[in-house]
């Protein structure tokens, strides 16, 4: 038992030796990034980390004159690892900006975690909830990604006018992101006169759909769909073993390259189901053209086209090595002169101008698309028509949209 | 088969002080000392997360090492805690929360989460071995799913939010170095009760019922009795583990208390060894570090393969984890004369 005493000897050197080195060397900038590196959403964070590394190399790993260095964070998609990997980037490695999370409650999580850390600034990856800045914002988070709400713009309207739908049935994943979606669908919809009389939520990744789909009523022109990945395959194609023959509309994660690209009868399903979001695969602007063109350069084990997580984190991090270039790197004290950089930032991304409100949440392009078979035999997002420059209250006056209330299961209605 | 070891005859107490030596002190010392030395992240991040994972660990090393039970259900009866302290209450997402005082709400979340616990019990004393683990990792994913899906008690997938440790004696107990003493002095109180209960008559009981129950029921003890007793003292200290857990974090969801998350309360026993209710704070020390630290050791495409590598290789090397390590290198590396004269006991 006496022994011991060395085994405490040991123990007290390891941990003095594993005790961090908070000096800060001359010249470097010490940037954080987070995203889903672990747990389901794995191979869009692996994406959205491309989209910064593709920022960072047109930027030569410099912004105002000083070197950055960037120290990568993990999470899986669950709130607490979002805020338990910014803290260990914030206080044990002492990041002095931080960009990210990638999914909608880490981004909650991680605005309430950078109200408690006044000198570090918090810059969004591609997370989409709503209320990450709408309501009760830190004043040191940014967001020049749009919200799962602005996605959506134009896309209720066009579904009921020139699609025709009086009546949609909705399908969504259970958290705060496709709430935001359907939020953001809704308030189109029903302005322009549509009916929701059903609303399913399904937990992530669910495999046995019939249950919803027994449950979507028989008079309904189309039933809106915001799943993503192997949820939105699954549910399609067990939609269509049941017999649905309504037509889909899609959130801005339901029909992306990985349910056009499987094979199957499900692909024919999906021709014309419209759809909106941050980006399009097959938009004609040199800018879009070139960062493809970019990406695919840099990254050969890459997706055949980028996805919206690597364009959301590709933007919020050009928008912070611009600012940094701005104030010659000056991220002293409390960030002041960096922050005031950064809100009045406005540049061109690939898809178009973007800028700030005054809760620091991006007003930008959304892309309306339909999915449409080219002569290849291949699906893609045709564009349909751009919306320039959503703002969060998607157009609204600020007051009047606040009393449409906290986006959430039961909110909004119109059955 | 018997593992831990039993103190027997009326020496018991003189033979405790004799064994308590200088080791524990200096132990006790250096945990004390510890937050003096190391910045916030250490204190807060690192060392409290060690107290409360190691807690729950401690709560399964009870049931396994002593009951030879299982339970993969501990960091649900935790969970239950947590969620009963974010509904008796306070929290900032504007469902439940009863705003009840702390000094309330707290205790009553641990009695809430022990009572669970004894209900688990008593489902699953009539099971042994891995039909145990079995019963009780179906109750853990069970209330996984229960919490995820019902929004009316539990609000779904976000969980609650908002929720603080109350500020007491001019002091916020989510500062780090408070949080970390309050951490502290539960672990240690939890852990002398550990040592105290093991060698008490009920410890005893729990551990010859362990060895032969059949033997137990013949001399007229009730053995499912004992057995459920176990799991509500095990309980106890799970439900406080629970509170810390959710004061630490700031919020409860169901990705808290995830299947994977329970796996992990079994690794952290195992890797740290069952035999000694250290084990459980040294397997525990290994598992936080390696989740915080491996991404920096081998970037981020690989990490949990290192993380997995590490906890294989401990296994491996020791089946009885960093504990039976520790036994195996002893005599090994001490001189001569330090050598204890008694063989097997620790």
């Amino acid at each position: 038992m006496k022994l011991h005493r060395r085994a405490l000897l040991a123990l007290t050197l390891a941990t003095s030796l594993i005790a961090p080195s908070v000096a800060m060397a001359d010249g470097t900038i010490k940037i954080g990034t987070l995203a889903t590196l672990e747990g389901p959403f794995t191979v869009l964070g692996q994406d959205s980390m491309r989209g910064v590394e593709l920022a960072l190399k047109e930027h030569n790993m410099m912004a105002g004159g000083m070197k950055l260095e960037i120290i990568q964070g993990s999470s899986d998609a669950s709130p607490d690892s979002a805020v338990k990997a910014a803290r260990k980037l914030v206080e044990q490695d002492g990041v002095q900006i931080l960009i990210g999370p990638l999914s909608g409650d880490e981004g909650l999580a991680v605005k309430d975690y950078a109200k408690t850390q006044p000198n570090v600034t918090f810059v969004n990856g591609t997370s989409a909830a709503q209320d990450t800045t709408l309501r009760d914002p830190a004043p040191n988070f940014f967001r020049f990604s749009t919200d799962g709400a602005q996605w959506m713009a134009g896309l209720g309207e066009y579904a009921f006018t020139t699609k025709g739908y009086k009546k949609a049935a909705v399908v969504a994943e259970d958290y705060s992101f496709p709430y935001t979606q359907v939020f953001g669908f809704m308030a189109g919809f029903c302005k322009a006169g549509g009916k929701v009389p059903s609303k399913s939520w399904v937990p992530i990744g669910n495999k046995d759909f019939s249950s919803v789909i027994a449950s979507i009523p028989d008079d309904v022109d189309a039933v809106y769909v915001a799943l993503g990945g192997a949820d939105a395959v699954n549910f399609l194609t067990q939609y269509q073993q049941a017999g649905g023959s309504a037509p889909l509309i899609g959130g801005s994660i339901t029909v992306d390259q990985t349910v056009l690209g499987s094979e199957g009868k499900t692909k024919d399903v999906v021709i014309g189901t419209p759809s909106a979001g941050p980006i399009s695969d097959t938009d004609d602007s040199p800018a879009w053209k070139k960062f493809v063109a970019d990406y695919k350069a840099a990254f050969a084990d890459g997706f055949p086209s980028p996805s919206l997580f690597a364009h959301g984190y590709y933007v919020n991090t050009t928008a912070v090595l611009l600012a940094l270039d701005q104030v010659k790197g000056d991220v002293s004290g409390d960030q002041a002169k960096f922050r005031e950089a950064l809100a009045k930032l406005s540049f061109d991304t690939p898809t178009g101008k973007v800028s700030l409100d005054k809760n620091r949440n991006a007003i930008a392009d959304i892309y309306l698309t339909e999915v449409t078979k080219l002569d290849d035999g291949k699906l893609y997002n045709k564009v349909v028509k751009v919306v320039p420059q959503v703002n969060q209250t998607l157009g609204m006056d600020e007051a009047e949209f606040l009393k449409l209330g906290v986006v959430g299961r039961d909110n909004p209605a119109c059955p | 088969m018997s593992i831990t070891d039993i103190a027997t005859g009326p020496s018991a107490v003189d033979r405790f002080f004799q064994q308590l030596g200088a080791a524990p002190v200096i132990l006790a010392v250096a945990l004390i000392i510890y937050p003096l030395i190391v910045p916030g992240f250490f204190t807060f991040q690192i060392g409290g997360q060690i107290l409360i994972l190691g807690m729950i660990g401690l709560s399964l090393m009870v049931l396994a090492g002593y009951g030879g039970m299982v339970s993969l259900a501990q960091l649900t009866v935790a969970g239950i805690a947590g969620y009963g302290l974010a509904i008796f209450g306070i929290n900032s997402v504007g469902i439940m929360g009863f705003g009840w005082p702390w000094w309330i709400a707290a205790p009553m979340a641990i009695a809430l989460a022990a009572t669970a616990a004894a209900l688990i019990g008593l489902i699953s004393v009539r099971t042994s071995g891995i039909y145990t683990i079995m019963i009780t990792l179906a109750i853990a994913t069970a209330f996984y799913y229960f919490v995820n899906q019902n929004y009316t008690l539990f609000n779904g997938f976000s969980g609650y939010r908002g929720i603080q440790p109350p500020t007491l004696f001019g002091l916020y107990w989510r500062d780090p170095l408070p949080f970390y003493y309050l951490c502290l002095a539960s672990a240690a109180l939890a852990y002398g009760l550990v040592l105290y209960g093991a060698r008490s008559s009920f410890g005893l009981a729990l551990q010859a019922t362990r060895d032969n129950p059949r033997r137990m029921r013949a001399i007229g003890y009730n053995v499912t009795a004992i057995k459920v007793f176990a799991y509500f003292l095990a309980g106890l200290i799970a439900g406080t583990a629970g509170v810390l857990y959710v004061w630490f974090n700031g919020r409860i969801s169901p990705g808290t208390i995830s299947v994977a998350e329970s796996i992990g309360i079994l690794v952290i026993a195992v890797i740290g060894g069952l035999r000694h209710p250290i084990g459980p704070f040294l397997g525990a020390a290994v598992y936080v570090l390696m989740k915080t630290f491996a991404i920096d050791l081998i970037g981020a495409e690989r990490f949990n393969t290192l993380i997995g590598l590490v906890f294989l290789a401990i296994v491996f090397i020791s089946p009885d984890g960093i504990l039976g390590l520790w036994q195996r290198l002893k005599p090994h590396l001490a001189p001569t004369s330090l050598r204890p004269h008694h063989e097997g006991r620790d």
